[in-house]
């Protein structure tokens, strides 16, 4: 059933967010601090288990799916409720801070081919 | 014309429904047409987005975008921070933690390597800009990442609205120098394996630019790039609002 995918997501979701929250709290942040990425990472866990147990059938996974495809679709809606208007009179930073990294990472590549390479005989 | 007015504004979740598929729309129609692809159709979705909030911003005055516009204000339900976080935990289905474990240590190296350095050069542009407080340097550092790294991380520690409006456009202009990026490095960085694509997607990590630099490369590298890109942005929304910011709170003194 659909709703079923939809409930796991919802569950990891909650429990995620609400370690983020404690976290925060017991790190003294007084913010979320990784909710999203702890729920991703219980998602990942569950739906494995679940999958070996044999309890993940089409449509329960179509629940999470649908939200997997839809997640552009939200960046797009979130990217039209930014506060652009300031962010442009700093506009040359944005480009910089973007071209900087793929830069930076590009040199690193060789670096990490060549030393998993040594170690890895395929 | 009021009641049709009235009508968007009581449906607003509906009606940004139906004008975000339009923008998405579009979007393949010029990523097909005038760009051949080079440009992802999710990437000119997200730039369209965020030349609708400036226009939007110019328009009402306020500091939501458009949807400080009545009619759309329906973008500040679709686009709010519950159902991002939602979608964003969605897209770890698909990424199995056996096929990560597989790949090697060095998958994982990657995405570390990957974070850390992607972060640590959007701060170093940040600090050239003159920001120097420890929460718009985490936001943009993480902006660096992706996308979806920058406003998750902004929203948790606090960062004003054009940090976060900063943020995504740094992921955006990342993401497609991803995109345009990828075919014509490829031959310079030895990227014509399985084992390099795991790598350059682990260290470039977002995963349109990634999947879409591949598929214009050599389409077969395209799941092993995707692979270790999926992992990123969780463990970017996991690091930046935490050891990350934290570390630059110590690094700063305040």
């Amino acid at each position: 059933m659909i709703i079923y995918g939809v409930a796991i997501l919802a569950f990891c979701y909650i429990l995620g967010q609400l370690i983020g929250e404690f976290l925060g709290k017991l790190i003294g942040v007084d913010a979320n601090v990784g909710g999203v990425g702890f729920a991703m990472l219980l998602l990942i866990f569950l739906s494995d288990w679940l999958h070996k147990k044999g309890y993940f059938d089409k449509s329960t996974e179509n629940g999470i799916l649908f939200w997997n495809h839809m997640y552009i679709p939200i960046i797009v809606a979130m990217s039209a409720i930014q506060n652009v208007k300031v962010a442009v009179s700093s506009g040359f930073i944005a480009i910089v801070a973007g071209i900087v990294p793929f830069v930076i990472c590009l040199l690193a590549i060789p670096l990490l081919a060549k030393l998993s390479k040594n170690t890895k005989p395929d | 014309m009021e009641i049709i007015v009235k009508f968007l504004e009581k449906n607003g979740l509906v009606f940004a429904f139906l004008v975000v598929g339009l923008i998405i729309y579009l979007s393949g129609i010029i990523s097909d047409k005038l760009t051949r692809r080079k440009i992802p159709a999710s990437a000119i979705a997200i730039l369209t987005g965020l030349v609708i909030a400036y226009f939007g911003g110019v328009y009402s005055g306020g500091e939501k975008g458009i949807a400080d516009i009545k009619i759309f204000s329906g973008f500040g339900t679709l686009g709010g921070s519950m159902f991002r976080d939602f979608a964003i935990v969605s897209t770890a289905m698909g990424a199995s933690f056996l096929v990560l474990r597989r790949t090697g240590w060095v998958g994982a190296l990657s995405l570390f390597l990957g974070i850390v350095l992607s972060f640590l050069g959007g701060v170093g542009v940040a600090l050239l800009w003159g920001y120097r407080d420890a929460v718009s340097l985490t936001t943009i550092g993480a902006g660096a990442c992706t996308y979806i790294v920058g406003p998750v991380t902004g929203a948790a520690i606090g960062a004003s609205s054009d940090v976060i409006a900063l943020s995504i456009a740094a992921g955006v202009v990342k993401a497609i120098t991803v995109t345009i990026g990828t075919p014509f490095v490829a031959k310079y960085i030895g990227l014509d394996n399985p084992h390099t694509a795991l790598i350059y997607g682990g260290l470039m990590g977002t995963t349109s630019g990634v999947t879409a630099g591949l598929a214009a490369t050599d389409p077969k590298l395209v799941p092993y790039g995707a692979l270790t890109a999926t992992f990123y942005t969780g463990l970017g929304c996991l690091a930046c609002p935490s050891i990350l910011y934290l570390l630059m709170r110590l690094t700063l003194g305040s």
